[in-house]
């Protein structure tokens, strides 16, 4: 892979005054965007270690790694809504939509593996998880872990 | 407050679907207010369906001091404050001399196992729950009852986590939330300094969710019944960690060994014999995140190698099924509670009256003292209530005698929690909230009307 260092501390507030390097520089968000996905799929072989053993702690990690994923999602959000204010960026549409879903639903899911015992996992909490994560694998697949286009530029 | 609030406008169509999704379900879990809960005290509660929420709702009273105010009572009662300034006092116990020990006491700090521990741990703080554990035991003398004590003493300090306590011959067993310790004790004394000796060890830490260790000693001394709490909501913590808990403990006081005496009550918080028959009774926490009337807390006899469903069943043998695996061995002879008392009202405090002073109508029955709901809309509990007895078995609906610890606002100035007859016959009530130790006696001399509404 050809590297290219995220121009660092060249961010200014001011539009279109950027220098030429900086809009083909990688997007801040690219490089989070796996960590949420990894979470919730960690979450989704967690809940299915719980169906099969009723055994607590892998409910607690299940919940943990919900958790965190959504934690590691709101920074996406964050680096996303950065690219796209200072970053000659326009949005990816259909990924970021697709993303979005995935992330909405392992919202919906950390409250249900907040239940108390066997019903916070199996069988809502497990299906949920499954499909978070069948989307998020869908959208990287089709296109990536980038969120946006650079301006001016089809991918 | 603790619902949802998602807006699902300029949002495109896919998210927009799932946001409402998510906002309906989260709605739905809001607005479901408990029915009448009449219909749940007596031998045969109502009992709705299993509910199970994405927000489980959050209902606290906030806590307000009482300023000059006190407690109201029905007619031909009355009510002052014995004695105010505590830290968190959770029961009494009345000395055979008339010196009353309050305990104060409030749980060892709860671990972190998942996110909603965080949660659960602010809603503690708005609730007041969350005061210092004084770890101790104040002893308090007075007359006829109607001035203030004439002493006030620190009788024993340095306790973990303290709630029973009883007297056999003379030696005062403490029942902390780890072990119960043994005390020599003198009539008269106001302070013990001895060191305690144990007698024998209970299921305490690390998580130690239900802490509290009520205490009774069996009639003839050779015996005590403890009452140890589940350490989860509904085994949510494994079954690992509920061994020889949610259970009513028989220790023989001559060794320290003990039994099992019943099984399957989730949080017995308290226990008493009933004068009539001599038979054990206890009151019973349910369990919660079921819906806002389910489960119904309990007062019943407790039948010696009883199991009583938890967790695997409630109320007899309704299903729970939050837990895996399930027990159907122990379920088709877990028993079903005496007589329910409604759902979430958290009884802490059971006194049997078998004295006079009070009005004829409370001789034999049992005041109960409800903690009050966290999780129930409308509030529920917040008084102390008189389930009448006949025969050694409840003969009619609880009645209010103790209320008003809930402002206009439902504001909370006061929980009542731990209860005591002292020896004049007055009925003691622990304020957790309110740090108060109120005195309930009779209005007048002449108590010819009975009571009730």
């Amino acid at each position: 892979m050809n590297h290219t260092a995220i121009a660092e501390t060249t961010f200014e507030p001011v539009a279109g005054q950027r220098p030429a390097a900086l809009a083909s520089a990688r997007t801040i968000h690219q490089v989070l965007t796996p960590f949420p996905v990894a979470y919730f799929a960690a979450a989704l072989a967690t809940d299915l270690a719980y169906w099969r053993t009723a055994e607590v702690m892998w409910e607690r990690f299940s919940i943990w790694l919900i958790a965190g994923g959504l934690i590691m999602s709101a920074l996406v959000a964050l680096a996303a809504v950065s690219d796209l204010a200072f970053g000659k960026q326009r949005p990816a549409w259909f990924r970021a939509l697709g993303y979005t879903a995935g992330v909405l639903v392992s919202l919906l899911n950390v409250f249900v593996h907040s239940r108390d015992g066997y019903t916070a996992v199996v069988p809502t909490g497990l299906t949920l998880s499954a499909v978070a994560v069948a989307i998020l694998l869908l959208c990287a697949v089709a296109g990536g872990w980038n969120l946006t286009y650079r301006r001016g530029v089809r991918s | 407050m603790n619902c949802l609030k998602v807006n699902p406008t300029k949002l495109p169509r896919l998210a927009a679907v799932l946001a409402a999704g998510v906002a309906s379900l989260a709605l739905a879990s809001c607005d479901d207010a408990g029915g009448d809960p009449r219909v749940q005290i007596g031998a045969n509660p109502v009992l709705p369906a299993i509910q199970q929420y994405l927000v489980p709702p959050i209902r606290i009273a906030q806590p307000v001091p009482w300023g000059n105010d006190s407690p109201k009572v029905p007619q031909g009662l009355q009510i002052h404050a014995l004695a105010k300034g505590f830290e968190h006092p959770r029961s009494l116990y009345v000395l055979p001399n008339g010196d009353v020990l309050v305990v104060e006491s409030n749980g060892p700090k709860a671990p972190v196992f998942r996110p909603k521990d965080l949660i659960t741990g602010v809603v503690q703080k708005l609730a007041g729950a969350k005061a210092n554990d004084a770890n101790r035991i104040t002893l308090l003398r007075y007359g006829n009852g109607d001035s203030a004590p004439q002493l006030r003493s620190v009788f024993l300090e340095h306790l973990n986590s303290p709630f029973g306590v009883a007297l056999i011959g003379h030696y005062l067993y403490v029942a902390n939330t780890d072990a119960i310790v043994r005390y020599p004790y003198e009539d008269g004394q106001t302070q013990i300094t001895a060191e305690g000796t144990k007698l024998t060890d209970l299921p305490g830490g690390p998580i130690d969710h239900h802490w509290t260790k009520a205490m009774v000693a069996s009639p003839d001394g050779s015996k005590l019944y403890v009452g140890v709490g589940s350490n989860s909501n509904v085994a949510e913590n494994g079954m690992e960690a509920e061994r020889e808990r949610a259970a009513i403990w028989e220790v023989d006081v001559a060794t320290g060994a003990h039994r099992i005496y019943a099984s399957g009550v989730r949080n017995p918080t308290g226990m008493q014999f009933e004068p009539e028959t001599g038979k054990l009774w206890a009151i019973a926490n349910e369990r919660d995140e079921i819906g806002p009337d389910l489960v119904p807390d309990y007062l019943t006899s407790v039948k010696d190698g009883g199991f009583y469903g938890w967790p695997y069943s409630y109320y007899g043998q309704h299903l729970d099924p939050r837990v895996m695996p399930q027990r159907p061995d122990l379920v088709s002879r877990a028993i079903k509670p005496d007589y329910a008392l409604s759902s979430h009202v958290a009884p802490l405090g059971l006194a049997m009256y078998t004295a006079n002073s009070l009005p004829a109508h409370y001789r034999g029955g049992a005041f109960v003292g409800e903690h009050g709901s966290w999780d129930r809309t409308p509030l529920n509990g917040y008084k102390v209530v008189f389930v009448p007895f006949s025969g050694g078995t409840p003969s009619g609906p609880a009645e209010d005698v103790v209320t008003g610890f809930l402002d206009q606002n439902n504001h909370a100035r006061g929980r009542p929690v731990g209860l005591a007859v002292d020896r004049t016959g007055a009925l003691l009530i622990a304020d957790d909230v309110g740090d108060t130790v109120w005195r309930v006696s009779s209005a007048a001399v002449s108590t010819a009307s009975t009571q009730g509404h």
